[in-house]
């Protein structure tokens, strides 16, 4: 049953994340919400070894929520599950590429699409935010505001925003560097 | 038959040969498609990388299957998606059964906070990239925010959100907002 589930949690996914991989996100936190199948937390390290391994993000990120929720069936069918939409879509498509391309509802769609998609992902960003760089349990607790920033790891992102944007010589570097690099910080400082 | 295993095994090693997905796999693409097979010219991959942006899911999958059903037809659209998500499967399956024993012992769970703040970054960064190319004007700017915002407070289905955005874009091509 849960499999059935998976398979349709992912089907409506690929049928409705538009802009590539980091696009299923947004999708991925809702199903996390309403399904409470795994946590932020969980999708966030989904994120990182999504990035750090071969294949293409999406998939990987499906693949993983898949084997989280069920184990190897659950894997296989998630995957399925996103691909499944955009093999129909595309079968379709390809048959009337040239005038898909061209056509001005198609073009005036996307032009909506694009931002919305940036948007939700964004806020998607918003919840990775709360889990990693924000102890909202303490400042619960405590009440001090200081306390509500985990500021170890707000120094981290500081220095991450640096060399992945502004350093001339890293900027370039792949991802699974900074991960890599930051999985060793988050073990020295025990974050 | 054959064809079918051989664009099986190109797409897999596509997918193998891809870290993120999107723009990392297009030099893969036109090594293995375009110049040691000869399955699609540089122009048609193109063409079929711009179609992936304009379809929703992955644009890596998109491509698969474009480039299999032109070579082969429906069946070879198939066995090339299955080819370039099949890498995916095994080794995100080995991870994650490894990574599920480790996940308790402290050192491991340290690693991923830090890890996790670097995922930060990387979707700051990933916004920023795909700002430039969807949010051309003050209307695009208009709807990227209220999304952001509406997607922050409220708790609605993406779903929402993207039939609403495509019927905004079309209206707003309409009133002729777009563009100013």
């Amino acid at each position: 049953m849960i499999l059935l589930q998976l398979f349709w949690e992912f089907f409506k996914t690929g049928l409705f994340a538009v802009g590539g991989g980091m696009a299923t996100l947004p999708f991925l936190y809702d199903i996390s919400a309403r399904t409470g199948w795994y946590t932020t937390a969980q999708l966030a390290d989904m994120i990182a070894v999504s990035e750090s391994t071969p294949g293409p993000i999406g998939v990987n990120m499906a693949t993983y929520v898949g084997f989280t929720t069920a184990g190897i069936p659950g894997a296989v069918i998630a995957t399925l599950g996103l691909v499944t939409p955009e093999i129909l879509i595309i079968l379709i498509i390809a048959r009337v590429l040239a005038s898909f391309r061209q056509n001005k509802y198609v073009d005036a769609a996307f032009y909506g699409l694009r931002p919305c998609s940036v948007g939700l992902i964004a806020a998607a960003g918003v919840l990775v935010v709360k889990v990693s760089l924000l102890n909202l349990e303490r400042f619960g607790v405590t009440g001090a505001i200081l306390d509500a920033f985990n500021w170890k790891a707000i120094a981290l992102a500081a220095v991450l925003l640096v060399f992945t944007r502004l350093v001339k010589q890293t900027k370039k570097l792949h991802p699974i560097f900074f991960i890599l690099a930051s999985a060793v910080i988050g073990v020295v400082f025990s974050f | 038959m054959r064809k079918l295993l051989d664009l099986f095994l190109a797409f897999a090693k596509v997918g193998v040969m891809t870290f993120g997905g999107g723009y990392a796999m297009l030099p893969i693409l036109e090594r293995e498609i375009v110049e040691n097979k000869g399955w699609a010219t540089r122009e048609e991959l193109m063409d079929y990388y711009a179609v992936g942006q304009c379809t929703p899911g992955v644009i890596a999958v998109n491509t698969a299957t474009f480039v299999g059903y032109r070579t082969a037809g429906n069946l070879g659209g198939i066995a090339a998606t299955l080819g370039v998500v099949f890498p995916s499967l095994i080794i995100i399956c080995l991870i994650a059964g490894v990574l599920t024993n480790f996940a308790e012992i402290p050192a491991v769970k340290s690693a991923f906070a830090g890890i996790r703040v670097c995922v930060c970054v990387l979707i700051f960064n990933a916004v920023v990239k795909l700002w430039k190319g969807a949010v051309p004007d003050k209307a695009a700017l208009l709807l990227c925010l209220a999304v952001f915002v509406l997607s922050v407070f409220l708790d609605l289905s993406p779903i929402v959100f993207v039939v609403f955005c495509a019927a905004a874009g079309i209206l707003f091509t309409r009133l002729g907002v777009r563009g100013e």
